[in-house]
């Protein structure tokens, strides 16, 4: 990694709203308090294990501006949602709810991973991210456990509706 | 006794069939009644990421469904209970997203008042029912064995979400209830770590990486097995443990229980009727 040549940035592309973009949407109001101390990054347990996600990495790149790179990021998805950084950040950024808000926007966008839109289809078709059928609640059965009934068809419906009207930009 | 929803959310009823088994047995004993509300979803969780809002309304169609019969949730899956948590603490803080939900609500014929109090099984256990009945209800020498706690995140973080019941630095509640059965409590490094479950479905290889770190230390402090109290931990650590084994060419063996489980031996219920027959790392120690 460190003989790689750092790629030149052209800040002409930045985004200068977009840190009032992230700002405006659920969970991403604390944004502009990051003073980039690296405390979510030092507790980060994926941060621990891998240099593909970097939370203070993610949240100065964003207060840069830098919009198209990191809504059309891997690396907005690699947080898992811990809550250890929320816990000890020292400005209170709440960084997994805002992580929450920029794949709100980069989903708006078009940006979607395959593996999350997979778990829309089986919420859509199931109610749940896992099909309970007549085979599962045979076995649930077996097992003494009464049966569970799958609601797709609710589900579908609070989806749609969680979509129409205000609030649904 | 006290009445509570049971909610099982999506793994538990497909996944964790030992820890509803067990779960069920151990709230039987202790005079903790457990309703199945017919029409329980998936928690909202999943949803999230891709709308909150459309989260946030899977949420309050849950907890509608249980005030709606007059019941408090419990949970088995961490998860869940950050997710419906998290939705019923926001909607009473804002009013204007509770109206924004039950406009949408009303349309499947709902509605959400904002009453339900959300509370995890091993909070019950540890706040309600209480330590000292638990010890009581124990029949089952277990000294001999010394158990790990897997304590997950949701189940204690965001913490304002928890009314401080346990500090998420330096938590106690899931150590004093393996005490509670007479076992030893093993301490291990990291104990904090998340399993790694919330990356699994985009990024397999760095889940498991985080997944085998907590493997390696909890099989260094020499524990008789890992106990946990969230379905998407065990996936990580019992499920995927050879995955992983064979991924680093290691070898851990270790046993992987649902605090319920360690508790219903402990109160004398018979390997099966906890369902260790579905655990897939067997803990033959503790079952000689």
């Amino acid at each position: 990694m460190a003989d790689e040549p750092e790629p030149i940035i052209d800040v002409s592309s930045f985004d200068p709203h977009f840190r009032d973009e992230i700002a405006a949407e659920p969970g991403g109001e604390n944004i502009r308090r990051c003073f980039s101390c690296g405390t979510c990054t030092a507790g980060c347990p994926v941060g621990g294990v891998t240099d593909k996600y970097n939370p203070r990495r993610i949240v100065h790149m964003a207060l840069l501006g830098m919009r198209q790179q990191v809504l059309s990021s891997d690396f907005v998805w690699l947080c898992s949602v811990c809550y250890t950084c929320y816990e000890r950040c020292p400005q209170d950024v709440r960084i997994p709810e805002l992580m929450t808000a920029v794949r709100n926007i980069a989903v708006r966008e078009g940006y979607v991973p395959q593996a999350f839109r997979l778990q829309i289809e089986t919420l859509r078709a199931h109610g749940r991210l896992l099909e309970v059928g007549d085979y599962e609640n045979e076995r649930r059965a077996e097992h003494g456990l009464p049966p569970v009934r799958e609601t797709a068809e609710e589900v579908c419906r609070i989806l749609d509706l969680a979509e129409t009207g205000e609030g649904s930009e | 006794m006290s009445r509570y929803a049971l909610y099982l959310g999506c793994t538990v009823p497909v996944r964790g069939l030992n820890y509803e088994i067990a779960a069920r047995r151990v709230a039987a004993r202790l005079d903790l009644e457990l309703v199945d509300v017919e029409g329980f979803a998936c928690c909202g969780f999943p949803a999230r990421p891709m709308n909150w809002r459309a989260g946030l309304l899977m949420a309050a169609r849950n907890l509608a469904l249980a005030e709606a019969q007059g019941l408090d949730i419990i949970t088995l899956c961490s998860a869940c209970t950050g997710t419906l948590t998290e939705a019923n603490w926001r909607l009473n803080e804002e009013r204007h997203l509770l109206d924004w939900v039950n406009r949408r609500l009303e349309k499947i014929g709902q509605a959400y008042h904002g009453t339900v109090r959300v509370r995890h099984f091993a909070r019950v256990l540890y706040e309600e029912v209480g330590l000292e009945r638990l010890r009581q209800s124990v029949t089952v020498d277990l000294s001999g064995f010394g158990f790990a706690p897997h304590y997950g995140c949701h189940y204690l973080k965001p913490s304002h979400l928890y009314d401080g019941f346990d500090d998420p630095e330096n938590p106690v509640s899931l150590g004093r209830l393996i005490e509670a059965t007479g076992a030893r409590l093993v301490h291990y490094e990291d104990e904090g770590q998340c399993c790694g479950g919330g990356i699994l479905s985009f990024d397999e290889g760095t889940a498991l990486l985080i997944t085998k770190q907590k493997l390696d230390h909890v099989t260094a402090a020499g524990a008789d097995g890992l106990v946990l109290i969230c379905p998407f931990c065990a996936i990580m650590y019992e499920a995927n443990q050879r995955r992983v084994e064979s991924a680093y060419q290691t070898e851990y063996k270790l046993p992987v229980l649902y605090y319920p489980q360690l508790l219903g031996l402990a109160m004398g219920f018979s390997p099966d009727e906890v369902g260790l027959r579905l655990n897939r790392v067997k803990p033959t120690r503790l079952l000689r």
